[in-house]
């Protein structure tokens, strides 16, 4: 079995090798471009899955409102960078506002269902659908856009392709710290370890006389946020509208499912595995993007139903 | 890895961290076997109360009593959507599924149907089948795509499953999205031709409305009629306790699929009755906004007996068509109008949140509350 495994590793690497050096012999800047695009969405979706998986790893919610806090926290973000003309002071509103907003849910609602996963699945596809009518009501149908300071709103030269958004070079450096701290903060800090402990056994944490619920809403509350912050990001690459909750929902489903629940690492490589078959196929077949995301899903989940990284269910 | 992860999803073994299930699963009641076939006409016949007899009474003459668009536009809407709703019902019911993907596998009933058969659409698209033909091609392909869907997703337990098959819906719409050349993208496919047989059209409110009563009450016996079977039982059991069934002896993955076979095939049906009643099918029809309505449909209703997902679909349907009137003229001047999403969200976070169960948890709980001391004292009684 674990024979059988390990070669079908090897076939699907020497295809994608096979696959690649075609692509690069056969027009290097197209190759060079969607890697780039592949990795840097690959950003996005990291911020998105890693506290949408941080989340799940803990308290077993699967919070299919996180397309919503995403949108919200751009939102947010844009009014105060449009307020106080300060782009940073819109990226940490869109972090706090919803960070704020999850600790809320947390405490009020989530704490009061916790084990029962599938109740607490439904609240959070019903809050979706109230949020997403409320932001629709409050900002419209319009597409915002946030500026970004002119320093990193220009390009940079790259390598074979000439020119490149520094911005999303800038969204990727964000991300690569994000996933740092978020390392930091798990491996290293005491409620970090707590958190791990948790994922491992909540009733053996709180029996050991932790307050699990301080650690829960403290989770949540940083999975919200980071859920904010990659929507005040992205908003200023690509505007955000009504229905991009739901767009970016699929992608955070897509990363967590492929690399695992719960896992940040493997949020990480679902996230680049996610993001770059999504721009190869965007430039190479542009009308069935999506279904080679799927099919990539589809065929992690068929050796490995659990995902990359995740535990055994 | 840890028990509690397994525990902590829908089966019901117990730990210090799962709480009863919030879903109230129906309870398996088996009737006394019935061997020879005059018994069991006599026990299918011996389950048909006063109750059934009422209901089917008032579903029959509700057309002739009520006006073409209450046939229509709420009768049949409320039956077809049932019918879909069931299906969900039905894999979340009695095996502990809950698929998202359901209005997806009725879309694709409604695509094969009018990629087959006629539409408005003329450059080449469809291909201009008689509708039963056409129709004979979508109940088995999107049967087939039901269980392809169903052996993605029963590889993973519990909770996955909801994100698995809304992945497979979502992607679905995309591609339904972005693919012009067969599915027709955006707009997707107008003026589906409606059947016309016998010197019927089946579109007119009252053959529509009487062609749905038939689908649905053929997908409620169907349903009733599993849940007792050896296939439905099993199934039970293996929502309960999957290592158990496996250790009987039972496939546990091919009861699953088998039951998402099983519901693809009424959420086809469904599908099918929606692409004539809407004439239309388009990205609209399997985006992620229909696969909710079909979740709050059964939630609305509760999970515990195929009746609940029909009265989910009454409820969501008037309040589709009329709930918005009512808030706009209490609320004043405040524009919420446009804000159906709003209510129909917030009643459903209402459910959720206050009665898991549904509405038939209400009447399970109303009923509860006037049995006599002896029944309560039923050990049944109290699960």
């Amino acid at each position: 079995m674990r024979g059988w495994t390990l070669w079908w590793w090897i076939a699907a690497v020497v295809a994608m090798v096979a696959v690649s050096a075609w692509a690069i012999a056969n027009n290097p800047f197209k190759f060079v471009s969607s890697l780039l695009n592949g990795i840097t969405a690959a950003a996005l979706y990291f911020l998105l899955a890693s506290g949408f998986t941080l989340v799940f790893g803990l308290m077993r919610n699967v919070n299919l409102a996180h397309g919503s806090l995403y949108l919200l926290g751009g939102y947010l973000g844009w009014i105060v960078a449009d307020r106080t003309d300060v782009w940073l002071l819109g990226v940490a509103a869109g972090f706090l506002s919803t960070g704020i907003l999850g600790l809320l849910l947390q405490v009020t609602v989530f704490r009061w269902m916790q084990g029962e996963d599938m109740r607490q699945t439904m609240v959070t596809i019903g809050l979706s659908i109230v949020l997403a009518d409320i932001m629709l009501w409050v900002f419209g149908g319009l597409a915002y856009q946030l500026d970004p300071p002119r320093l990193i709103s220009t390009s940079v030269p790259v390598p074979v392709i000439n020119n490149y958004s520094t911005y999303k070079l800038v969204l990727l450096a964000v991300a690569v710290a994000v996933g740092v701290l978020l390392w930091f903060f798990l491996a290293r800090t005491r409620v970090g370890m707590m958190i791990r402990a948790g994922v491992d056994d909540r009733a053996m944490l709180q029996a050991s006389g932790t307050n699990v619920q301080i650690v829960f809403a403290l989770t949540f509350a940083i999975g919200a946020g980071l859920a904010g912050l990659a929507g005040v990001l992205n908003g200023g690459e690509e505007a955000f509208k009504p229905g991009e909750d739901t767009n970016v929902l699929l992608f955070a489903l897509l990363v967590v499912i492929v690399g695992g629940m719960g896992s940040i690492v493997g949020a990480a490589i679902g996230s680049v595995l996610i993001g770059v078959v999504q721009a190869f196929g965007l430039v190479y077949a542009p009308t069935y993007s999506i279904v080679f995301t799927f099919v990539a899903m589809a065929a992690v989940l068929a050796f490995r139903p659990q995902g990359i990284l995740g535990a055994k269910a | 890895m840890s028990d509690w992860r397994r525990a902590g999803n829908l089966a019901p073994a117990r730990t210090a961290w799962s709480r009863p299930a919030a879903l109230k699963w129906p309870e398996s009641r088996l009737g006394a076997p019935a061997r020879t076939e005059r018994g069991r006409i006599a026990t299918a016949l011996g389950a048909v109360r006063v109750r059934h007899v009422v209901v089917l009474a008032a579903l029959i003459a509700y057309p002739f009593v009520v006006p073409p668009f209450f046939t229509f536009q709420i009768g049949g809407q409320t039956l077809a959507l049932g019918l879909i709703a069931l299906s969900l019902s039905f894999l979340a019911g009695y095996g502990g599924m809950v698929s998202l993907a359901q209005m997806t596998v009725a879309g694709i009933a409604g695509y094969v149907y009018a990629i087959f058969g006629t539409t408005a659409t003329t450059d080449g698209l469809t291909l201009g089948w008689p509708w039963w033909a056409a129709s004979l091609m979508a109940i088995p392909i999107a049967t087939l795509a039901a269980t392809l869907i169903g052996w993605l997703s029963v590889r993973t337990e519990g909770i996955y499953t909801i994100m698995i098959t809304l992945a497979a819906g979502m992607a679905f719409y995309y591609l339904v999205h972005q693919n012009i050349s067969i599915f027709g993208g955006f707009t997707g496919f107008q003026a589906v031709a409606a059947p016309e047989a016998f010197g019927i059209y089946w579109r007119d409110p009252l053959p529509f409305y009487f062609l749905s009563l038939a689908c649905a009450l053929g997908g409620y016996v169907l349903i009733k009629y599993t849940a007792r079977a050896p296939f439905g039982v099993a199934l039970q059991g293996i929502r309960d306790n999957p290592r158990r069934m496996a250790a009987l002896g039972f496939n546990v993955t091919m009861h699953r699929i088998a039951a998402y076979t099983l519901a693809g095939f009424l959420a086809a049906i469904g599908g099918l009755l929606l692409v004539w009643y809407n004439a239309l099918v388009a990205p609209g029809s399997v985006d992620t906004k229909a696969l909710i309505i079909v979740l709050i449909i059964a939630v609305l209703g509760g999970f515990a007996h195929p009746i609940g997902p029909f009265i989910g679909a009454a409820i969501f349907v008037l309040l589709q068509n009329f709930a918005i009137d009512v808030v706009d003229r209490l609320s004043g001047g405040l524009g919420l109008r446009d804000r159906f999403n709003l209510v129909i969200g917030g009643v459903f976070l209402l459910i959720v949140l206050f009665s898991p169960d549904g509405l038939l948890g209400w009447w399970t709980r109303l009923r509860r509350r006037f049995e006599t001391a002896q029944e309560r004292s039923d050990p049944r009684a109290g699960r």
